[in-house]
């Protein structure tokens, strides 16, 4: 499967010859965990697997979690309810599937950014970056469907602001809100409908992961240095890399144990500490909360959503050039997927041909404030929409834009790269050897 | 590799820390040590009692508890009634059986009546779906510290009537230091000395209404001791299994590392 030369599964007794003649399942296992990968990966690299056991978690318990929910407005907080007081070990499995939510994007967002910073998005790995935010996608409709299952007051109200998100698209608008909710407004039809495709969304995810698996395994991984693995003969390419297992499954598994540690610590003594206290009131379409704020996950892109008001000159210029049919609302709706649409097209906007920002001595500083942006636009989205936050959020959102669109084309131009390793061996050595540079000048072995 | 480690840790605490909201609550909730807070804490069942006997022969005249069954109380680790007790308790309500038709004294399997008075809230969650340290500046690390704080806000309530009214609209409304606005529609339920405990206990204001704080937290998360015992498995089983496979790793990159510094 790999472009990067190894050995590959040879059957040897009858049976193995019988069956791979027939079906090489094992052949594809096999040659899946025996990938070469650089051997180089640093501490950044594990949260793939924890996004694995992210989607593995969120499945197990979500399945057992629908044998006692009732969808329907009538019942389905009532039935959360029983799930916490009555079903056996219930209030974990709750518990865990709500945190989990949390745990899997705390890893996307490293895992996201850490493309970011090496330029994992870079050729030959952008049928990877697409996959992988086809599944960021995924997962948030997924999670944002989930949240109204329990039926509270955020559920709701919740449902309302988002859908109507799409209202705000012109003329086919109010026809697509009305579509995805089943009716005039959020109701018993709309709580069916989410169920439904909560369950089938996180299966789609896991076809995607393994579109994007396959992807990068048929690229190979990149590392740190974002030099490529060398190709040419064998014995080379395993200058370069380790298998798979056992070297990197046992270093992800131990990352995964550290991980998880602080999850059962979350979910063991502060359960509630990232949900809002809203959701244990039962919805009430007559009663809207004071303040209505989604998950932390979504909160950069709602703060990018919210920044663009109409006092903005930009949004007032673009309705007037367009004569009204964008307006205000509708630009914030065109900002919040842009800011994502901006990530998807990384590849294509960065004109650097060095991957690592590593070896990117401006490319650093602008990365780390987006990072800082990132974490800014989070904070404030959560926050009241008067001064200063308009204004915080205004800078943040317009940041977020500039890096994509404008400050990753010119990099590429204006920036000189500093020296990177010949070859992966050459940085693992110079990390792990005596003298890095005399690891350089004498040939291996 | 360790500085590596947590600089990972610290931004995926980072991560998190930033998100916890800030609901925007204006009032003012005081800190109150329950005994049932922090990874430790456990439920005090002489308070858990005295605090069902306020919600009885106060809060239950209006408010309801209608997801919580009469049966948890007698529950390991809850109030500490038994079989008889618990019977003996729920023939005091009477609950409506669609299959009679009509009302009849509540068995252990029923769950208290629901809210007698339309505009006063169902108990049950309150003191998960109250909230009371917010900040600084919504980051909410206050909350990281202090916890959520439902059940003080519970209490900041009961304490919190100045003796203030108002009348608008027909409606009267009381000043209350912890209530987001400053008036509240319900009339001060609590004055001190409004029930007598059996086991001799201060029923001033303050221990009464920290009892049906603590009471309301346990009807809300009737599961937090076994939920934390869980947690201490499986954070100690996760820390053994950590450990392993950290010197696992250790072992099996050693030769690789070595033989990078022989290049």
């Amino acid at each position: 499967m790999s472009g990067i030369p190894h050995d590959h599964y040879e059957p040897k007794t009858g049976i193995e010859k019988w069956l791979h003649a027939r079906l090489p399942i094992v052949g594809l296992v096999y040659d899946t965990i025996m990938i070469p990968t650089p051997k180089n990966l640093n501490w950044m690299w594990i949260w793939g697997i924890v996004l694995a056991f992210c989607l593995a978690l969120q499945i197990a318990t979500g399945i057992v979690l629908a044998m006692h929910y009732t969808p329907h407005v009538d019942q389905a907080f009532a039935s959360v309810e029983h799930i916490m007081r009555d079903v056996n070990g219930g209030h974990m499995l709750r518990y865990m599937h709500a945190n989990g939510a949390s745990l899997f994007f705390v890893a996307v967002y490293l895992h996201i950014f850490r493309g970011l910073y090496y330029g994992s998005y870079k050729s030959p790995r952008e049928i990877t970056w697409i996959v992988g935010m086809l599944i960021y996608l995924a997962m948030m409709g997924t999670a944002f469907m989930g949240y109204v299952l329990p039926w509270g007051q955020m559920s709701f109200w919740g449902a309302t602001v988002i859908t109507g998100l799409f209202g705000a698209i012109p003329l086919v608008g109010e026809s697509l809100q009305t579509w995805l909710l089943g009716g005039p407004a959020v109701d018993n039809y709309t709580l069916n409908r989410f169920f439904s495709l909560h369950y089938l969304l996180p299966f789609v995810i896991a076809a995607l992961v393994i579109v994007h698996i396959w992807a990068f395994h048929h690229t190979g991984n990149n590392n740190p240095t974002g030099v490529d693995v060398r190709r040419s003969s064998k014995a080379e390419a395993e200058k370069d890399t380790l298998p798979f297992w056992p070297y990197f499954v046992i270093k992800d598994f131990f990352a995964l144990a550290v991980v998880l540690v602080v999850f059962f610590a979350i979910v063991g003594f502060m359960p509630n500490y990232l949900g809002h206290p809203d959701n244990y009131i039962e919805a009430n379409p007559l009663v809207t909360p004071a303040h209505i704020v989604p998950e932390w996950y979504f909160l950069p892109f709602y703060a990018i959503l919210r920044a663009f008001t109409s006092e903005v000159w930009a949004v007032q210029l673009v309705e007037f050039v367009t004569f009204g049919i964008v307006n205000a609302k509708f630009f914030g709706v065109l900002a919040m997927f842009g800011a994502i649409i901006a990530m998807a097209l990384a590849p294509w906007l960065d004109t650097s041909s060095v991957r690592s920002g590593r070896y990117r001595p401006m490319f650093k500083w602008w990365f780390w404030l987006l990072a800082i942006d990132f974490m800014v636009l989070m904070w404030v989205g959560a926050r009241p929409t008067d001064f200063p936050y308009d204004w915080i959020s205004l800078i943040g959102a317009t940041y977020w834009f500039a890096y994509f669109f404008v400050i990753l084309p010119l990099l590429g131009v204006i920036e000189k790269p500093t020296a990177q390793p010949a070859t992966i061996e050459d940085d693992f050595n110079a990390h792990y050897g005596t003298d890095g540079a005399a690891a350089q000048s004498t040939p291996a072995e | 590799m360790i500085k590596q480690l947590t600089l990972t840790a610290a931004t995926a605490l980072a991560l998190t820390a930033g998100s916890a909201l800030a609901a925007g609550d204006t009032g003012h909730t005081h800190d109150v040590a329950f005994s049932f807070e922090g990874p430790f804490g456990k439920y005090d069942q002489n308070q858990l009692q005295r605090g069902l006997k306020v919600y009885t022969e106060v809060c239950s005249a209006c408010h309801g508890l209608k997801y919580v069954p009469f049966r948890t109380l007698g529950d390991e680790g809850a109030l500490g009634y038994n079989e008889e007790e618990v019977i003996a308790y729920a023939e005091q309500f009477e609950v409506f059986d669609p299959e009679l038709d009509d009302f009849r004294p509540a068995k252990p399997t029923d769950k208290f009546p629901a809210s007698g008075l339309e505009t006063a809230p169902d108990l049950s969650l309150m003191a998960k779906s109250r909230s009371g340290f917010h900040g600084p500046a919504g980051t909410g690390l206050n909350q990281l510290f202090k916890g959520i704080g439902g059940p003080e806000y519970i209490v900041s309530i009961l304490t919190g009537y100045t003796g203030e009214e108002k009348e608008e609209a027909g409606t009267t409304y009381y000043k209350n230091t912890a209530f987001p606005g400053g008036w509240i529609a319900m009339a001060p339920p609590l004055y001190g000395e409004d029930v007598e405990f059996d086991d001799g206990h201060s029923n001033d204001l303050h221990h009464e209404a920290e009892d049906v704080a603590s009471f309301l937290m346990w009807t809300a998360e009737p599961k937090m001791m076994a939920r934390q015992r869980a947690g201490f498995a499986g954070v100690f089983m996760l820390v053994v299994l950590s450990t392993l496979l950290y010197l696992t790793n250790k072992k099996l990159w050693a030769p690789v590392k070595k033989k990078a510094k022989q290049a």
